[in-house]
């Protein structure tokens, strides 16, 4: 039997989950808001983190009815993410190592969302869509490392949803990104925006100021709703998504895609996707926001199938890092 | 036009064997993407196409191997063009000759030559991975057609270039990890062939390649 504790916290989200052989126990989560047209910023949600971190601890542990010196491994982000939340989370994982005795595995973030995603989905191997927040790539495993195929050339498509958000003073509760997904569902009018696509690489950053410069003139006008300034950046970013993704599926070959990641609970970007796999024969897999959205138990998953290789880290490895490219890591526990 | 038959789906749209004047051709059509709004489809579908007739005939001018552009149809959005039915994706090329690494480094310099060919005459690929490279075996060397142009344009634009040649490898190094050397031979060509003008976009992908690497990537 093995028991796994997963510790996240490198965004606005902070999460501890617990799995017992790779089944989840518990996956309690805080997620730090910010007032409307804030964003936020590593000391603050650092803040919030360290206020919050032991009491999400003793809610996992108490709903998985374990206590920690069953815990074989105690999982933390290594990385990516801001420098901060980060630090302060690997110092509860660290602390928690040496009073138990418990080995530390050190997971990248963006491991751990594929990972869970494969997991709870059963995809096999499939061209895996990751966006979120602080990311945006298109991804296919190939020869023991996920390897990046595409991704975003400038901001991510979270990122630029969050900003836009902020344009319209939209609230943060529950994500920004939310509240953009249910006002674009009500908007009818397509507002041309910029277009960018190279290959398979996507860039946000020339909509986004479009919008910038544009969008209080247009609502002041009456020309366009918010409704409709919301559905039309998710119409085109999306699009721009989809179509990277189908370039990289028809490039490896491969018939399933896989969305993971925050954006990825969108459903008008799960509906799109799923057109497009349907056009070519082929199949999507997706979850919900309890495991799109940054959790403890994707973090224990990556490090459950690392442990089951014999991966852990020692202390003195056991620092994190801002940048962690996903094809920096060796995938030794898939065989093919 | 008979004897219509699917040979495959690529990333923008579906590619047909068919009989056009005698002669055994290919038709790309570029069907309705119905997951994305209808001006945008039908807006993206026509800057596509467009492109991609202008590019072909750019190159066919300037002696570039491309297939020969027959016809085109903006309304069934269909190109109709010369069937290269005897050359393979560069892909599948270096997966099946792994082993023969001169080979696979030899058509490393044929691409890095016609590259080079390409951007002097200021074309912009837009799209080069090994998915859109053809590769015809000969007797001597092998000949290196480029298809799908449909993000293509032109540019004299040194950062263009650079980041045309960034994509490729990004793509190469993705697809073909343990493909030591390729891409070495191919820039080496690509510096031979183009001269003075086009070692500028050698040195600016040095500056695209750092800027790339350093990007954070928050989680
Ligand atoms: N003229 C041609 N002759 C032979 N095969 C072709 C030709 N054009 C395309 N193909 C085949 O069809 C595939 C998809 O065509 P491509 O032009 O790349 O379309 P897409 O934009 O959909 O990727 C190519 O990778 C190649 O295998
Ligand atoms: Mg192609």
């Amino acid at each position: 039997m093995t028991i796994i504790i997963g510790m996240e916290g490198s965004a606005n989200k902070i999460g501890i989950g617990i799995l017992k052989n790779g089944e989840i126990l518990s996956n309690p989560r805080k997620t730090y808001i910010t007032p409307p047209g804030l964003g936020f910023i590593p000391s603050e949600t650092a803040k919030h983190h360290q206020g919050c971190v032991l009491e999400i601890l003793d809610e996992a542990l108490r709903e998985a009815n374990v206590s920690l010196k069953e815990v074989d491994a105690i999982a933390f982000t290594k990385g990516p993410g801001m420098a901060a939340p980060l630090l302060t989370v690997a110092l509860v994982a660290r602390t928690l190592s040496l009073m138990w005795n418990i080995p530390l595995i050190g997971v990248n973030h963006c491991i751990g969302h594929i990972e869970m995603a494969r997991a709870i989905t059963g995809a096999n191997n499939p061209t895996v869509l990751y966006v979120s927040g602080g990311n945006t790539q298109v991804i296919a495993y190939l020869e023991k490392k996920y390897r990046i195929f595409g991704e975003t050339i400038d901001i991510a498509v979270g990122n630029c949803l969050d900003r836009f958000a902020r344009i319209l003073m939209l609230s943060n509760d529950p994500s920004p990104g939310y509240n953009i997904e249910k006002l674009a569902e009500k908007g009818k009018k397509l507002l041309t925006l910029p277009y960018c696509v190279k290959g398979m690489d996507v860039s946000f950053s020339g909509i986004l100021s479009f919008l910038e410069e544009r969008a209080n003139n247009l609502l002041k006008k009456g020309e366009y709703t918010k409704e409709d300034l919301c559905f039309s950046l998710q119409e085109t970013i999306f699009a721009m998504l989809v179509e990277t993704t189908e370039r990289a599926m028809a490039h490896c070959g491969s018939s399933e895609v896989l969305i993971c990641g925050g954006v990825g609970c969108n459903k008008r970007l799960q509906s799109m996707m799923n057109t497009m796999c349907e056009e070519r024969c082929g199949r999507l897999y997706a979850t919900d926001e309890r495991f799109c959205i940054d959790n403890g138990a994707m973090i224990a998953q990556a490090g459950y199938l690392m442990f089951k290789c014999g991966i852990t880290t020692s202390l003195k490895d056991s620092w994190v890092t801002q940048r962690f490219r996903t094809d920096d890591v060796l995938v030794t526990w898939r065989d093919d | 036009m008979n004897d219509v038959s699917l040979i495959t789906q690529g990333a923008e749209g579906r590619v047909f064997n068919a009989k056009f004047l005698g002669k055994n051709v290919i038709i790309k059509h570029r069907f309705k993407k119905t997951y994305r709004h209808p001006d945008l489809d039908d807006y993206l579908t026509k800057e596509r196409i467009k492109a991609e007739v202008k590019s072909l005939v750019r190159c066919r001018m300037v002696g570039i191997n491309v297939p020969a552009l027959y016809d085109v149809n903006l309304h069934a959005s269909e190109i109709v063009m010369e069937n290269l039915d005897d050359a393979i994706q560069a892909r599948k090329f270096i997966y099946e000759r792994k082993a023969d690494r001169s080979e696979v480094l030899g058509i490393g310099k044929e691409i890095g030559a016609v590259l080079a060919k390409l951007h002097s005459n200021d074309i912009v690929h837009g799209d080069l991975t090994t998915s859109n490279i053809l590769i015809r075996p000969s007797s001597e060397k092998p000949i290196v057609y480029l298809i799908d142009f449909g993000l293509s344009y032109v540019s004299d634009k040194i950062e263009d270039k650079a980041v045309d040649l960034y994509v490729l490898e990004r793509a190469v190094s993705s697809t073909h990890p343990d493909s030591d050397g390729f891409l070495e031979v191919l820039w080496e060509a690509y510096r031979e062939k183009g001269g003075k003008k086009l070692n500028s976009v050698l040195l600016k992908l040095d500056e695209v390649r750092t800027r790339g690497r350093k990007k954070l990537c928050f989680g």
